[in-house]
């Protein structure tokens, strides 16, 4: 069988003109840079009746110019990808079978858009966020990452092949090479080629956006979680616990990220199982932090706190001993039958350390955010009425911090995954052989000059998320500092 | 502020020597002395054969006390082995045992011996500490005005395109981290197959196959274009975006100040509104940041170290960390501490002396 080439024979009429938008592209943000200091910003034009008319002169014309262009890259874009899903695989070469792939994630991202833009006033934060452009890319960005990762998790969809197995004659090969004897039901193509284990490159990056996207988000939950819980009586109370809190804050901070990696993430260290005694301690967070919030709201309503503190008391308590537990480790308390689900320990000892790594961060910027408040008025008048501290801490300081702390969410996953791609670029924490993004860009950083696309995939797809986070949380802040 | 400073020192010993006392009880464990005395040893030593190897040199001796050795306040361990040879905490090679001192901790001044390289630690940490200077050195001269020139660019007309694109340039660039950017570099301007090096070659541009190379080492000797721009550039753009922002913010702050407005309407032109007025309130703020990146270039360091082959500080800490390599991972721990503690004391006192408004008492 013939590799595919990039843009198959679709491309011959279509490439050209690609390439054509591109380079009028750049040329435009250039000159809408350089215009921007070489035009004058405002263009009079005197007319014979008396009256002057003001635009923005040549700048104008060149802005206009690149909004049409960047709207004509868009739709060549689409183009391909429409093209790809409903045309042959080969037709539209790589792109188009990789399109093809991804199928189901353009139809999720689109109902999602088309469902979030129709009722985008009713949705609050959200909603809003699809009045900035930037936001909505950051958006779209972001979702498709989930969307691939739930596909491919949940539903084993997208992947063509399987992210482990190896297929003999494939090693290093280009995109698009098809398979050497084609097994039944098998795909015929690496459509991103193969890496230096024969492997499929496209499966992998699939794969790998599973474990980030599991992994980062929840990760930072419990940060902020373990960030919050400290921080707000660090800030509130202040005195002795504020000093001591802050000094281990600062005290972690001061470590280096990687050498605290090193020393966490080793498998000498995973045996001694301080790991498991520090998810011990990390995982407790949660339980305080609802215990407290739904404490402190319905103290005053026994009869409707009693049940349901003890509800989800009784859930969570199960859950953290399910999670903390696990057979052969150092923490064996739950009996098999009670025990829903082990973590495996690879991911539980990244996972605790980036969810280590990250709270101090979050402790300080709760920290500050409280001091900040503290002096509010609503913050005296609750004070007034004899509310608990605990209660104007939860339920009326924290609501009002929402703002910055949701925008810093956002970013801090972000960076929760440039964690994770670095604890994978050093070999740390998962085994060497899975799919995930770090791991697979140290796999392919050794032949890197001679065979970049093992390890440029990941690379691109660990950029395209982290800058999705980032664009997203630039939307939200400018969205939420309108009102 | 003599008293400010004073106490901000003895905050900073306390922080050095908790920290160094965390680093030294997670790489005392068993299980890491043990990984060490095999890569001494050989890797199929009996635990027998462990046990007596870390127990004459010292090594199973409650965590507190071999840290107070290692500090210099308890003499440092040893044993005479059967066949007469002593060995323990201070002694050296190539060092007589009468002349092996009783006491070699940090106050005597010895940073103790790298079990991989078999050399004093100070001598090994010097020469990647200078080689790691030079690193950031031009990352500093290449990261710290481009990114003050795209804040202030940006900052100045805020809402402008101009500020849009920037931006959204310093986002992109906030978002790639050092293993990324570099392995895109490595790929696209350092290869002799792909990339840009081959094409411009066929037009005769250059004379090499490749455009910059993808190793630094080098760069260690003979620091030239070819070998140091793509560390430099990978360290310096992560870091980048993130003051260009933080300066883009303070600028476009102090671009709405009533003093600002008056100069405009004095008829000050823009250019001397931006240059004499504004500036130098708006580079207090990046000014901390700056300071404060310190610590996160750190870690790029490391990354960009360990992808394109330097041998500096972050290489150190690596191979340190992989070998168990305890005094040096503690000398290690110390520098990057200290480095911590005194960018943000410097950040601290910088920002008293440029912002009149502030005063320490």
């Amino acid at each position: 069988m013939e590799p595919l080439t990039w843009t198959g024979s679709f491309g011959n009429i279509l490439d050209p003109i690609f390439q054509l938008v591109v380079v009028l592209f750049a040329i435009a943000v250039v000159a809408q840079f350089v215009g921007a200091y070489v035009f004058a910003p405002i263009n009079d034009t005197y007319n014979t009746d008396g009256t002057i008319t003001r635009d923005r002169g040549t700048n104008a014309m060149i802005g206009s110019t690149t909004r049409l262009l960047i709207m004509a890259l868009c739709a060549l874009a689409a183009v391909y990808i429409v093209a790809g899903v409903f045309a042959p695989i080969g037709a539209v070469g790589i792109v188009g079978a990789v399109a093809k792939q991804f199928a189901p994630v353009w139809i999720a991202l689109l109902a999602t858009f088309l469902l979030s833009i129709s009722y985008k006033r009713r949705l609050g934060l959200y909603g809003k966020l699809f009045d900035s452009t930037i936001g909505m890319i950051g958006f779209a960005l972001l979702m498709f990452w989930v969307y691939t990762a739930l596909f491919v998790g949940v539903f084993d969809m997208i992947a063509v092949n399987d992210p482990l197995s190896q297929v003999s004659r494939m090693k290093n090969k280009l995109p698009g090479t098809p398979l050497p004897n084609i097994e039944d039901g098998q795909y015929a193509y690496y459509l991103l080629g193969g890496d230096n284990l024969a492997r499929d490159v496209f499966s992998r990056m699939v794969h790998g956006s599973v474990v980030v996207i599991l992994i980062a988000p929840l990760a930072t939950l419990f940060a902020f979680m373990v960030g919050i819980t400290l921080g707000l009586p660090a800030g509130y109370l202040g005195g002795k616990l504020d000093t001591f809190l802050s000094f281990l804050a600062n005290l972690v901070l001061a470590f280096p990220v990687i050498l605290l990696f090193y020393l966490l993430v080793t498998p000498e260290i995973v045996a001694t199982g301080i790991p498991n005694y520090m998810a011990m301690i990390l995982f407790v967070f949660p339980i305080i932090f609802f215990g407290v919030l739904l404490n402190s709201r319905y103290y005053t309503r026994p009869k409707l706190r009693n049940p349901l503190l003890a509800g989800v008391m009784l859930v969570m308590i199960w859950t953290y001993l399910c999670a903390i537990s696990a057979e052969g480790t150092v923490i064996n308390v739950l009996p098999e039958a009670l025990d829903l689900f082990d973590i495996d320990s690879g991911i539980l000892v990244v996972f605790v350390s980036v969810v280590f790594v990250n709270s101090p961060t979050v402790f300080r910027i709760v920290r500050g955010l409280v001091l900040d408040i503290h002096t509010r008025d609503y913050v005296a008048a609750a004070q007034t009425r004899g509310e608990g501290k605990w209660y104007i801490m939860l339920w009326e300081m924290l609501p009002n911090a929402r703002g910055p702390l949701i925008v810093d969410f956002c970013l801090r996953i972000g960076y929760t995954t440039i964690l994770l791609g670095t604890l994978g670029f050093f070999g740390l924490g998962l085994e060497s052989e899975s799919p995930n993004w770090g791991n697979t860009i140290n796999d392919g950083r050794k032949l890197l000059s001679i065979y970049p696309h093992p390890a440029l995939v990941p690379a691109f797809s660990l950029l395209s998320l982290v800058l999705g986070l980032n664009l997203l949380a630039d939307g939200l802040r400018e969205e939420s500092l309108r009102d | 502020m003599g008293l400010f400073i004073l106490r901000r020192f003895g905050m900073m010993l306390v922080t050095a020597l908790c920290l160094t006392y965390i680093v030294f009880f997670m790489t005392n464990l068993y299980p890491n002395l043990e990984k060490l005395a095999k890569t001494q040893g050989n890797f199929r030593m009996s635990e027998e054969a462990v046990d007596s190897y870390l127990g004459n040199r010292g090594y199973l001796q409650p965590t507190p006390i071999k840290y107070l050795q290692w500090l210099g306040v308890l003499p440092g361990f040893a044993t005479e082995l059967d066949d007469g040879r002593i060995v323990g905490k201070c002694v050296r090679p190539g060092v007589a045992p009468e002349d092996t001192p009783t006491y070699c901790g940090i106050l005597q001044g010895d940073w103790g011996f790298s079990t991989v390289s078999k050399e004093p630690v100070a001598n090994v940490l010097g020469s990647r500490l200078a080689n790691t200077g030079k690193l950031m050195f031009w990352v500093m001269v290449v990261m710290v005005p481009s990114a003050l020139i795209i804040g202030v660019l940006a900052g100045m007309n805020e809402g402008s395109r101009t500020d849009r694109t920037l931006s959204t340039v310093s986002i992109m660039s906030t978002s790639t981290p050092e293993y990324v950017s570099g392995v895109i570099f490595i790929a696209l301007l350092a290869s002799t197959r792909n990339g840009l090096g081959p094409w411009l070659h066929d037009l005769g541009l250059i004379e090499a196959k490749a455009l910059f190379k993808g190793t630094a080492k080098s760069a260690m000797d003979d620091a030239n274009l070819r070998n140091f721009t793509l560390p430099v550039i990978t360290i310096a753009l992560y870091g980048m975006g993130y003051i260009a922002r933080m300066t883009r913010a303070s600028m476009a702050e102090v671009m709405t100040a009533q003093y600002i407005r008056t100069a405009r309407l004095k008829g000050v032109s823009f250019g001397n509104v931006v240059l004499k007025h504004a500036l130098r309130n708006a580079l207090i703020a990046p000014f901390t940041v700056i300071m404060l990146q310190f610590p996160w270039l750190l870690n790029g360091v490391v990354i960009v170290e360990f992808l394109f082959a330097y041998n500096g500080f972050g290489m150190q800490l690596v191979t340190a960390a992989g070998n168990n390599d305890i005094e040096m991972l503690l000398a290690v721990s110390v520098v990057s501490v200290f480095v911590v503690l005194v960018t943000q004391l410097i950040s601290d006192i910088g920002y008293v002396y440029l912002n009149p408004r502030i005063r320490i008492s």
